[in-house]
C-alpha cells in the first residue's frame, strides 16, 4: 500500500512538470500582457520597463528556467493583475469552488444513480428511452449555454433565484444545477450499463434462489456491485467539476478558482494562470489517488500492489 | 400423503426470439418422490437446464416463457402462483445449488452476510448474534473447517470447491423439501467433486429433503442418484430406476449414453460416441428426436412420435421399438 501511494506520487510528479511546462508556454501563445496593461498612447520604452519588471524579457528559454527553478522552491510567483503571490489568490479562491462541488457531485449522484438502476430494469422499455434523452441532453447542452438559459428563465423572466455572485443557499441553486447536469447524464450512463451487466450474474440468480425480495436482489445486490465501476468514475467526474467550473463560474460571476482560471487568461496573467493550473492539478491527483484508495475498500477483492 | 414431492407434468417452455421459436423444454414430465435423489441426464443444451428454471420460476430474460404444463410442489401448483408467493417458497421449500461456484456468490458481501440473509428469512425475529451462530453451524454442517474465521472472509479468498459449499450451505439453510442442484460438480476439480457428492448425500439424508440432480455425467447418476430421468432434445425420452437403467437401458440414446462413459478396468480402446448432432431446437423433426441418430431406426421413427411406453416397474421409455416389444 504505501509503495503503491509512492508509486503513484512519483508519477503525479513527472506530470506535474509536464503540465507546467505545457502552460507555460501555451499561455505565452495568448500575447503579452503588457499590451492590457498600459494605455494605447504609451511609448516604447514604457513598455520596455514594464516587459522588464514583471520579467517577460530575455529569452523564452531562460524566462522558462527561471520559473522552474523558483516553482521548486514553492514559489509560483506573484499574479501580476493584483499584486499579491498567485498561490495565495488560489487559495483564497479555493474553498469559494469547494463548497460548490460536493452539491454537484450529490445532485449527479442522487438523480443519476437512481435513474440509471431504472433505466436498467426496464430496458428498452419507454422509461429507459425517456432516461436515455436525459442522458443525451445533459451531455449535450453546454453549460454556458444552460446556465444562461436557467438565469433567464429562474432569474430574469420569474425572478425566484439569484443570478449571480455568492450569497445565501438561494445563490447556490442555479450554479450547481449548471455545474452537476452532465454528471446525471454520466452517473445515469454508467449506473445502467453497470447494472445490466451486473443483473445477468449468477449470485444474482441465487439471492432470488434465497427468495430475497425484488428490492433487496437489486438495490443490495446488484448496486452495491454496480457502483464499483462507478465509484472508479468519481475521480474523472471531480476533475470534470474542477474544470468545468471555469464556464460556469464565469456565468454566474462565482469567485472560485474556475473564474479565477478565467480571468488570469483574459488578462494574460502569466504567473497566476500557471499557478492555477499547477494546483489545480495537484488536486485532482490528490483526488484521483484517494478514489483509488476508496475503491480497494468497496471492493474486498482488490488489493493495491 | 402422495409420495410425490415435486411433480413436473407435459412443461413446456420456450423461447421466443425474433429469428424463431427455441422449444428447450418440450413437454417435460416426471416426478420427484419425498427423499430421493433423481437424476436429470442429457447432453449440453437438451433443456434440463432450463427445466430447473422453470420449476424454480426464475427464467432467463430474453423471451424465455413457460406456455403450459404443471409443476406441483407437494400438489401446489408453482406455475399459478404470485410472484411474492413463489419468493415466500424459494429458499424455503424450493432451493437450488447453480453450477459455477466462482460466480455463484456475491463478491462484495462476505460469506457470512450471504448467508445470514438466508437465514433470516426462517428465523425472523432473532436477534443477530442468534443468527451469526446459526450461520456457523451452518457452513460446519457442509464440513468447512474454522468456520467462525470464515463466516468473516469474502468470496474471492475462498477456494471452489469451498465456495461450493458455501452455496450449498446457503441453498439448504431454509431447510427446503426439494434441492434442484443443477451440475453442482461440474466446475470442480475431480478429488473435489467426490467430497461434495459425499456431502450432498450426507445432507439428503440427514433432512430428507428430494433432490432433483442435473448433471451430463453418468458416472456421477450412479454414486448419487436412485433414479434417473434421460432427456434429449426438450423431452424425457427415459426414466427408471438407476440399476435398471444400467442393466437394461431401453432407448437406444440412453444405451449409447452409458456406452459414453470411460470405463477403468477392461477396454482399451476408443471411447464410444454418438454420431451426428442434436436436432435443432427451432426445427425439430415430427417423428423421434433421436431418429437421425438412432443405429435402429425405422420408417415409424421418422413418421411419429413414439408415446410413452411402460417396459417394467417404475420405467418409461419414449421408443417404437419398445413399444413393439
Amino acid at each position: 500500500m504505501k509503495r503503491y501511494i509512492a508509486r503513484r506520487l512519483l508519477q503525479g510528479v513527472v506530470l506535474l512538470f509536464m503540465v507546467a511546462t505545457i502552460v507555460f508556454f501555451l499561455g505565452r501563445l495568448t500575447g503579452n500582457p503588457v499590451d492590457l496593461m498600459l494605455p494605447e498612447d504609451a511609448t516604447a520604452e514604457d513598455r520596455a520597463n514594464l516587459t522588464q519588471t514583471l520579467g517577460l524579457d530575455g529569452p523564452l528559454g531562460e524566462q522558462f528556467l527561471i520559473f522552474a527553478g523558483k516553482a521548486l522552491h514553492g514559489d509560483l510567483g506573484n499574479s501580476i493583475r493584483m499584486k499579491q503571490p498567485a498561490v495565495d489568490a488560489f487559495f483564497d479562491r479555493l474553498p469559494n469552488t469547494l463548497v460548490l462541488i460536493p452539491w454537484a457531485l450529490l445532485l449527479g449522484m442522487v438523480l443519476g444513480i437512481p435513474l440509471g438502476v431504472v433505466a436498467a430494469l426496464n430496458r428498452g422499455g419507454l422509461l429507459d428511452r425517456a432516461a436515455g434523452t436525459i442522458a443525451v441532453l445533459g451531455v449535450a447542452m453546454p453549460s454556458f449555454w444552460l446556465g444562461i438559459l436557467l438565469i433567464f428563465v429562474f432569474s430574469v423572466e420569474l425572478g425566484w433565484l439569484p443570478s449571480s455572485r455568492m450569497g445565501g443557499p438561494a445563490h447556490y441553486v442555479l450554479p450547481v444545477i449548471t455545474l452537476g447536469t452532465f454528471l446525471v447524464a454520466g452517473f445515469m450512463r454508467i449506473t445502467r450499463s453497470a447494472m445490466l451487466e451486473v443483473m445477468e450474474s449468477e449470485f444474482v440468480k441465487l439471492a432470488r434462489i434465497k427468495g430475497l425480495s425484488e428490492t433487496a436482489v437489486i438495490w443490495k445486490h446488484c448496486l452495491r456491485n454496480a457502483l464499483i465501476p462507478v465509484l472508479t468514475l468519481w475521480g474523472v467526474f471531480v476533475s470534470n467539476l474542477i474544470t468545468g467550473a471555469i464556464v460556469t463560474e464565469t456565468v454566474f460571476a462565482w469567485p472560485g478558482i474556475g473564474r479565477l482560471t478565467y480571468e488570469a487568461v483574459i488578462y494574460r496573467d502569466f504567473p497566476l494562470l500557471q499557478a492555477v493550473i499547477i494546483l489545480k492539478s495537484i488536486l485532482i491527483l490528490v483526488i484521483n489517488l484517494g478514489v483509488d484508495i476508496l475503491y480497494a475498500y468497496v471492493d474486498p477483492r482488490i488489493r493495491l500492489a | 400423503m402422495s409420495d410425490a414431492i415435486l411433480e413436473v407434468r407435459d412443461l413446456h417452455t420456450h423461447f421466443f426470439l425474433r429469428r424463431g421459436v427455441v422449444k428447450a423444454v418440450d413437454g417435460v414430465s416426471f416426478t420427484l418422490k419425498r427423499g430421493e435423489v433423481l437424476g436429470l441426464v442429457g447432453e449440453s443444451g437438451c433443456g434440463k437446464s432450463l427445466t430447473a428454471l422453470s420449476v424454480m420460476r426464475l427464467l432467463p430474460k430474453g423471451g424465455a416463457r413457460t406456455l403450459k404444463g404443471e409443476v406441483l410442489l407437494d400438489g401446489e401448483d408453482l406455475l399459478e402462483r404470485t410472484p411474492a408467493e413463489m419468493r415466500e417458497i424459494r429458499g424455503r421449500r424450493l432451493s437450488m445449488v447453480l453450477q459455477d461456484p466462482q460466480t455463484s456468490l456475491n463478491p462484495v458481501f462476505t460469506v457470512g452476510d450471504q448467508l445470514r440473509e438466508a437465514i433470516e428469512r426462517r428465523r425472523q425475529g432473532a436477534s443477530l448474534s442468534e443468527i451469526m451462530k446459526e450461520a456457523v453451524a451452518a457452513l460446519r454442517r457442509v464440513e468447512i473447517a474454522a468456520p467462525e474465521q470464515r463466516i468473516g472472509q469474502y468470496p474471492h479468498q475462498m477456494s471452489g470447491g469451498m465456495k461450493q459449499r458455501v452455496v450449498g450451505a446457503i441453498a439448504i439453510s431454509g431447510e427446503p423439501q426439494v434441492l434442484i442442484a443443477d451440475e453442482p460438480t461440474t466446475a470442480l476439480d475431480v478429488t473435489i467433486q467426490l467430497q461434495y457428492l459425499k456431502l450432498l448425500k450426507r445432507l439428503q439424508a440427514e433432512n430428507g429433503m428430494a433432490i432433483l440432480f442435473i448433471t451430463h455425467d453418468f458416472g456421477v447418476v450412479g454414486r448419487m442418484c436412485d433414479r434417473v430421468a434421460v432427456m434429449y432434445a426438450g423431452r424425457i425420452v427415459e426414466c427408471g430406476p438407476v440399476k435398471r437403467i444400467f442393466e437394461a437401458p431401453a432407448h437406444p440414446y440412453t444405451r449409447a449414453l452409458i456406452a459414453s462413459v470411460p470405463k477403468m478396468a477392461g477396454s482399451a480402446g476408443r471411447l464410444a460416441t454418438i454420431e451426428g448432432q442434436p436436432p435443432s431446437l427451432m426445427d425439430l423433426p415430427m417423428g423421434c428426436r433421436f431418429a437421425a441418430r438412432c443405429p435402429e431406426v425405422e420408417q415409424r421413427c421418422l413418421d411419429a412420435y413414439p408415446g410413452t411406453v411402460r417396459v417394467g416397474d417404475e420405467h418409461t421409455a419414449d421408443c417404437w421399438k419398445v413399444a413393439a416389444g
